[in-house]
């Protein structure tokens, strides 16, 4: 298996390469360059061109893709144009935030998901079943950012249960339980925003899958020894059902670390969502273009974890 | 027909399945005995309820939108009056299951090992130590080389006759006095059939169980049947002991189905069919003999009104009249071409 993941990781090379190729050919085709910004109607004309000479601007677009690749092997995405700070860093600390929100978000979304949908295959057409398809159906009706504001409003700004903004309380030591709890205290809100709505899929998926595996010929044979029912579910239905929603575990995990953006811009989360609008609408391109690579990787490495969390879990799959 | 002692014995049941808000009978008034060491086979087309009979025994049909009336006496009791929890003590038990494809009849997700042990774990009190040694005994008695081995692979590590070996495992496990195999072999290549049938008969001569074969394969009904149930669109149109059968078949769908067998002598370039199809369940007629459509040129006075099984010959049952001047449509009433 482990031949696999490092083969994998292997094949991953050429198609981060393939992206990183397109992604510098669109930058470049956009209008305008770092310095745009940066002109007023007194710059003087050779100035700028010089400063161009000088930032390698002017070089064929080749070379100036080498420098960029080569940069970015020795760990140096640039510096961003709005923040004023290395990429790296920028992305290293929107990152941690959307990594704790992301995982909080996928263990709350589970833990939600898991038990409704099982429950709604289980008692098909019953009242249960059909409180749970209506509260699916009404969450996947309702768009992220009006649900957000209801949350925001009603435990943020009425009964203030919760932090209306931020990720942390700034009083706390770092390093110390406060400041921990603080840190999940923040989360909760937007992961639980996340995950009532994430859960849809899920449900309906874990729903449909169940009462599917009912009508499979192994339940009929696990039914003709003579086991009760309620066995029959737990060893042989709900292990079979699980297997898609486990394989789509890879791809949440993956999916979500790449910030949502409503979620992050209405509850003030500084979180990559937010970070990756905020730099396209200030044409921050060395941001974008880091961010977008970062986005391919994470969508290769989701499949691959995909595949290896599904080689776990179905003795029929084994990635040799 | 010695002294058969009966084992299971089924009187007029009706098994309907619900359809939007009507009830449709898949099985219509069926009589039937098993008997001690014997194997009684079930044949007919797809869809003439062999399956549903079947399942309908020990309640494994879908719930919620099936009905069962009628008798099935198992030592004296109907199980169709059986509640869930009493019918899973015979589930397994007294009652063993075979089904079709045993790929999909087997967990994908469990063990060879446990499949078995499941039905052990609830019919006896065998500690989890002699648990394991059974499963290895009966994987062994099965004719699995290295049981122990098997016992710790997966279905898919398997070809498909160590599958149906594992199935018949499982189905004889806790020594039931009834064997349900519905079409064991179907799933199965030929010399794999052979072997396959071979090991139910060896089993049946150690335990006395009465086998209920279902299946479509004349083939297979001649080479390990006692007694032989003609089934077509719900109902039993024969009955018959097996060599009976084949030498003085009666019932125009069963010779229809004897007919169609294809025979190198005769069928040089067309294969003999029965024209038509089996009736869907909502399109049945219930009322005449239901093979008439199929024999469009047979006489309509040679049906009965309400057909009936008669006794041709001892122990030999044939529903309706239609039997008696039947031919085929191309021959001419009577005498053949």
């Amino acid at each position: 298996m482990w031949k696999t993941v490092v083969r994998r990781f292997l094949i991953m090379i050429p198609q981060l390469f393939v992206l990183s190729l397109l992604i510098f050919i669109l930058a470049k085709m956009m209008p305008g360059d770092p310095f745009t910004g940066l002109i007023t109607p007194d710059t003087d004309p050779n100035r700028i061109e010089e400063l161009r000479e000088l930032a390698g601007l002017n070089d064929p677009w080749y070379i100036q893709y080498m420098h960029w690749i080569a940069n970015i092997f020795q760990g140096d995405f640039g510096d961003s144009y709005t923040f004023k700070v290395s990429v790296a860093s920028l992305i290293g600390d929107r990152g941690m935030n959307t990594l704790w929100l992301s995982l909080v978000s996928v263990i709350l979304t589970y833990l939600i998901a898991i038990p409704l949908g099982v429950i709604a295959g289980r008692y098909q057409n019953t009242l249960r079943d059909k409180s749970i398809v209506l509260y699916s159906f009404i969450s996947y009706a309702i768009p992220t950012f009006v649900l957000a504001l209801i949350f925001l409003y009603i435990f943020g700004y009425q009964l203030q249960w919760f932090p209306t903004s931020g990720t942390v309380d700034v009083s706390h030591d770092k390093d110390s339980w406060g400041y921990f709890w603080s840190k999940v205290y923040h989360l909760i809100l937007p992961a639980v925003t996340y995950a009532f709505l994430a859960t849809t899929g899920i449900i309906q998926y874990l729903r449909s899958e169940i009462i599917d595996s009912q009508t499979q010929d192994y339940v009929k044979t696990a039914r003709s020894k003579g086991i009760p029912m309620k066995k029959v579910y737990t060893r042989h239905i709900f292990r079979n059902s699980l297997l898609p929603i486990a394989a789509f575990l890879g791809f949440s995990i993956t999916g979500i670390l790449g910030g949502s953006v409503f979620i992050e811009t209405i509850f003030g989360f500084p979180g990559m969502g937010q970070l990756f609008i905020q730099s396209i609408s200030a044409r921050d391109y060395s941001v974008i273009t880091t961010l977008i690579m970062l986005y391919g990787f994470l969508a290769l490495l989701g499949s691959l974890l995909s595949d290896i969390i599904l080689s776990i879990v179905d003795p029929r799959i084994r990635i040799e | 027909m010695t002294t058969a002692k009966p084992l299971l014995t089924i009187n007029h049941l009706f098994t309907s399945f619900r359809i939007k808000d009507t009830y449709y009978d898949a099985i219509d008034d069926v009589n039937l005995t098993v008997n001690e060491n014997e194997v009684l086979a079930i044949v007919g087309e797809s869809g003439c309820g062999k399956s549903t009979l079947a399942t309908s025994i020990v309640g494994l049909h879908p719930e919620g939108n099936t009905k069962v009336i009628g008798e099935i006496l198992y030592q004296n009791e109907n199980l169709v009056n059986y509640s869930e929890a009493k019918l899973n003590k015979i589930r397994g038990n007294d009652i063993g299951f075979i089904f079709q494809d045993p790929l999909s009849a087997l967990n994908p997700l469990m063990r060879i090992g446990d499949q078995i042990e499941e039905g052990l774990v609830f019919h006896t009190k065998l500690e989890k130590e002699e648990r394991k040694e059974r499963v290895h005994n009966l994987l062994d008695q099965v004719g699995i080389i290295n049981p122990e081995r098997v016992a710790r692979q997966f279905p898919h590590q398997l070809s498909g006759g160590m599958r149906q070996r594992v199935m018949i495992a499982i189905a004889i496990a806790c020594k039931p006095r009834v064997i349900i195999a519905d079409e064991p072999t179907t799933a199965l290549d030929v010399t794999i059939q052979a072997q396959i049938l071979d090991l139910l008969l060896e089993l049946q001569q150690e335990t006395n169980a009465g086998i209920l074969l279902i299946t479509h394969d004349l083939g297979v009904v001649a080479e390990v049947a006692t007694r032989v149930a003609v089934m077509y669109a719900g109902q039993v149109v024969e009955v018959a002991t097996v060599e009976e059968l084949f030498s003085n078949p009666k019932h125009p769908y069963t010779r229809s189905l004897l007919n169609s067998i294809p025979q190198t002598e005769r069928d040089h370039d067309r294969l003999q069919v029965i024209k038509g199809m089996v009736p869907t369940l909502t399109k049945m007629p219930r009322v005449g003999c239901r093979f008439a459509a199929r024999i469009p040129w047979i006489q309509a006075e040679e049906h009965e009104a309400e057909p009936q099984m008669h006794e041709v010959a001892p122990g030999h049952f044939v529903r309706c009249t239609c039997w008696q001047n039947f031919h085929f449509e191309e021959e001419k009433g009577g005498f053949e071409l």
